[in-house]
C-alpha cells in the first residue's frame, strides 16, 4: 500500500550509520549476536557494538577473506554474525569466503557493507563499490537488502538477523534523505510502493529512491502519475510487484547506484520477460569506474539524479506509444 | 564407536582405513590417494582417542569438532567418520559418483555431521578460529582440530588466520600440518617452499610442535600438550609421507591425485595387510 506522506526528503542519517545504531539495539536483546570488522569499526560504525559489547566483537585487522570465514565459523556454532567492512573489500576480497564458507552450507551469516556507490565521493573509485549487488545476487540462497534510509536500515537490519540463512546488506556513507516514517514496515521480499501511479514504474534502490521520488514529482507537474517502487529487496525479487507494475504501466525504470550491466535492473528485466514483458529503461552506471568528487557532484556526472530517472521515464512512455 | 588409548588397536583402525581409501579411490577411478594415506594417525588418533564426540548424537553442543581444511583428502575423513559410525562403511565406494554422500570433496549438504564443507584451500582455518570463539563465549569445553594441508598453507589466508588466533588467545584451537612435501606439481620445496614452516608458526605466536605424524604416541602427546597449553593456539607440524603405506605411492608426486588401478589396488590392499 501506498504511503501518503508528503515527502519532503529532509537530509537523514547515513545508512551505514543507522545499521550501527541497530545493530547495538540486537546486541541488547539478543545474546548470540556477534560482530567482526575490518579495521574499519569506525567507519561503519559497528565500534558502537564494540563498545558497549566488547567481549562479543571480534577485530580481525585488515584481512577480509579471514574475517567472512570466521563468521561463517560463528554461524556454523550457533551465533548470528554480522560481519563489516566497506562494501567492496568485504565482498571482493572476501568473495571466494562469501561463496565456500557461507553460501554453499548456507550459514546464518550476515554481511554488511557500508560505502557502496559512488556517493562515497571523494576516496575515489577503487573504494566504490558498484559490482556488490551483482556479486551478492550471484551466491545461491543469499538474501540481498538495500535500504533507502535511517528507518528502512533499523527494520531490514532487525530483518535480517531474524532471518535464517546468508545475508548481504548494502549501506551507504553519505547521509540519506529520509524516505519513510519511523513506523513505516518492511518485509524481506515485499517491495513498497512509495508513491502511487499508472502512467509510468519507477523502480529504486537504496540512495536513488529518493532521486526516483523527487523525479516523480517532476514528472506530476507535466502531468505523468508515475508510481514509485522501493525495492529493498534485491534478492530474492518482489516479483509480484513487478509483474503487477509491467501490467499496469507497461513502462518501466529502474534507477540503481550500481552497474547497469549487471546489478538491479537486469533482474527486474528477467522478471518482465518472464511475466508481462514491456518496456524498460536503466539509470545507473555504464561500464566504466567513477572518480573523485562530492557525492552530490558524482551522483550528477554519473547520470544517478531526479532528472535523469525523469528522463528515462519520458523515453520508457516515448517507446512504449512508438 | 569405541574409544582407545592403545596404539596397537588404533594401529589396526589405521590399517582398515587405508583399505578403505584404496578401495574407494580405485572404486571412484579419480581422488587424492597420496595426502589421504598421509593423514590416517592423524585422524584416527583424534576420532578415536582424543576427541570428545558421539557419533550416536553429532549435533552435541559440547562436542570437539574437526576440519578437514585440505578437503580433497575427504577419503580418510569419510573412512574415518564410517568405522566411527557416524556414516555407512559399505557405501564408501560410492565415493564421487552421482548422489551419493561421499562427495568429491567434503559437503555438509550431504554428510550433516561433517562441521564444514571444505575443498577450496585456504579456509579451514579461520572457519575453526569462529568455531572456537563461540565455544569460549558460551563457554564450552568445545575444542577444535584443523587439519591443513602443506600446500594449502601457501595461501594467504592462512596466514591472515594464523595472525587472528594468538591476538585472540584462542587457546582451544589446535592447527595440524599434514607436512607430506608433496604438492599437486610436485615437491613443495621446487613449487613454493614454505621453510621454516615451524619457524614461521612460532613467530606468528603459536605453540608449536614438530613430530612424526604417522607415530600415535607422539600425536597423543602433542595433543596433551596442545590442551595444557593456555593463552594461544597450538600448531602441530606433522611430519608425513605422502601416500603412506603403499610403497609405490610413497614420496610419488604421481599420486598425489591419480586413483590405483585395480591392479595396484590389489598390490596395495596386500601392502597394507
Amino acid at each position: 500500500m501506498a504511503t501518503k506522506t508528503r515527502f519532503e526528503l529532509k537530509p537523514g542519517m547515513a545508512t551505514r550509520e543507522a545499521f550501527g545504531k541497530a545493530l547495538v539495539e540486537l546486541g541488547r536483546e539478543n545474546a548470540n549476536i556477534v560482530v567482526c570488522d575490518a579495521d574499519l569499526s569506525k567507519s561503519t560504525y559497528t565500534s558502537l557494538f564494540a563498545k558497549e559489547f566488547p567481549d562479543r566483537f571480534f577485530e580481525c585487522g585488515i584481512a577480509e577473506a579471514n574475517m567472512v570465514a570466521i563468521g561463517a565459523g560463528l554461524a556454523a556454532s550457533g551465533k548470528i554474525p554480522f560481519v563489516s567492512s566497506f562494501s567492496c573489500f568485504v565482498i571482493n576480497k572476501g568473495f571466494e569466503q562469501l561463496r565456500v564458507t557461507a553460501a554453499f552450507p548456507h550459514v546464518n551469516l550476515k554481511v554488511v557493507g557500508t560505502h557502496s556507490g559512488v556517493s562515497i565521493g571523494e576516496d575515489g573509485p577503487s573504494q566504490m563499490s558498484i559490482e556488490d549487488l551483482s556479486l551478492a545476487c550471484a551466491l545461491p540462497g543469499f538474501t540481498v537488502l538495500s535500504p533507502a534510509d535511517e528507518t528502512a536500515t533499523r527494520v531490514l537490519v532487525r530483518a535480517a538477523a531474524g532471518h535464517s540463512g546468508p545475508v548481504f546488506i548494502r549501506t551507504g556513507r553519505a547521509k540519506a534523505p529520509v524516505v519513510y516514517p519511523t513506523d513505516q514496515r518492511f518485509t524481506i521480499g515485499r517491495a513498497v510502493e512509495v508513491v502511487e501511479g499508472g502512467d509510468v514504474t519507477l523502480f529504486a534502490t537504496g540512495l536513488l529512491v529518493a532521486e526516483a521520488i523527487r523525479a516523480s514529482e517532476m514528472l506530476e507537474a507535466e502531468g505523468v502519475s508515475a508510481r514509485v517502487v522501493d525495492l529493498h529487496t534485491i534478492k530474492p525479487l518482489d516479483r509480484e510487484a513487478i509483474a503487477r507494475a509491467a501490467a499496469e504501466t507497461r513502462a518501466l525504470v529502474v534507477c540503481e547506484e550500481h552497474l547497469v550491466d549487471s546489478g538491479l535492473g537486469v533482474r527486474v528485466a528477467q522478471v518482465v520477460t518472464e511475466t508481462n514483458p514491456c518496456v524498460i529503461e536503466y539509470v545507473g552506471i555504464r561500464n566504466t569506474y567513477a572518480e573523485s568528487g562530492t557525492p552530490d557532484g558524482l551522483l550528477q556526472k554519473y547520470g544517478l539524479v531526479a532528472e535523469n530517472v525523469a528522463d528515462a521515464a519520458r523515453r520508457a512512455i516515448a517507446r512504449r506509444r512508438g | 564407536m569405541q574409544q582407545s588409548k592403545d596404539p596397537r588397536q588404533l594401529q589396526d583402525i589405521c590399517r582398515r582405513v587405508r583399505r578403505h581409501i584404496v578401495e574407494m579411490i580405485t572404486a571412484a577411478k579419480s581422488g587424492h590417494p597420496g595426502g589421504s594415506l598421509s593423514a590416517v594417525e592423524i585422524l584416527v588418533t583424534l576420532y578415536f582417542d582424543v576427541m570428545r564426540h558421539d557419533p550416536g548424537n553429532p549435533k552435541w553442543e559440547d562436542r570437539d569438532r574437526f576440519i578437514l581444511s585440505k578437503g580433497h583428502g575427504c577419503p580418510v575423513l569419510y573412512s574415518v567418520m564410517a568405522e566411527a559410525g557416524y556414516t555407512p562403511l559399505d557405501k564408501l565406494n560410492t565415493l564421487r559418483r552421482l548422489g551419493s554422500i561421499y562427495q568429491g570433496h567434503p559437503d555438509v549438504r550431504f554428510i550433516p555431521a561433517l562441521e564444514a564443507s571444505t575443498g577450496s584451500l585456504g579456509e579451514g582455518l579461520s572457519l575453526g578460529l569462529g568455531m572456537a570463539l563461540a565455544a569460549r563465549l558460551d563457554r564450552r569445553p568445545t575444542r577444535v582440530y584443523v587439519l591443513l594441508g602443506d600446500g594449502e598453507s601457501q595461501e594467504g589466508q592462512i596466514w591472515e588466520a594464523a595472525m587472528f588466533g594468538p591476538y585472540h588467545k584462542v587457546d582451544n584451537l589446535v592447527a595440524i600440518v599434514d607436512y607430506n612435501k608433496i604438492q599437486l606439481d610436485g615437491f613443495v620445496k621446487d613449487i613454493m617452499d614454505l621453510e621454516p614452516l615451524a619457524e614461521k608458526w612460532r613467530a606468528f605466536g603459536w605453540h608449536t610442535l614438530e613430530i612424526d605424524g604417522h607415530d600415535i604416541a607422539a600425536l597423543q602427546a602433542a595433543f596433551a600438550e596442545a590442551a595444557a597449553t593456555k593463552g594461544k593456539p597450538a600448531a602441530i607440524i606433522a611430519h608425513t609421507v605422502k601416500g603412506k603405506g603403499v610403497s609405490f605411492m610413497e614420496n610419488n608426486p604421481k599420486y598425489h591425485g591419480v586413483a590405483p588401478t585395480n591392479d595396484e589396488m590389489v598390490r596395495a590392499l596386500a601392502e597394507i595387510g
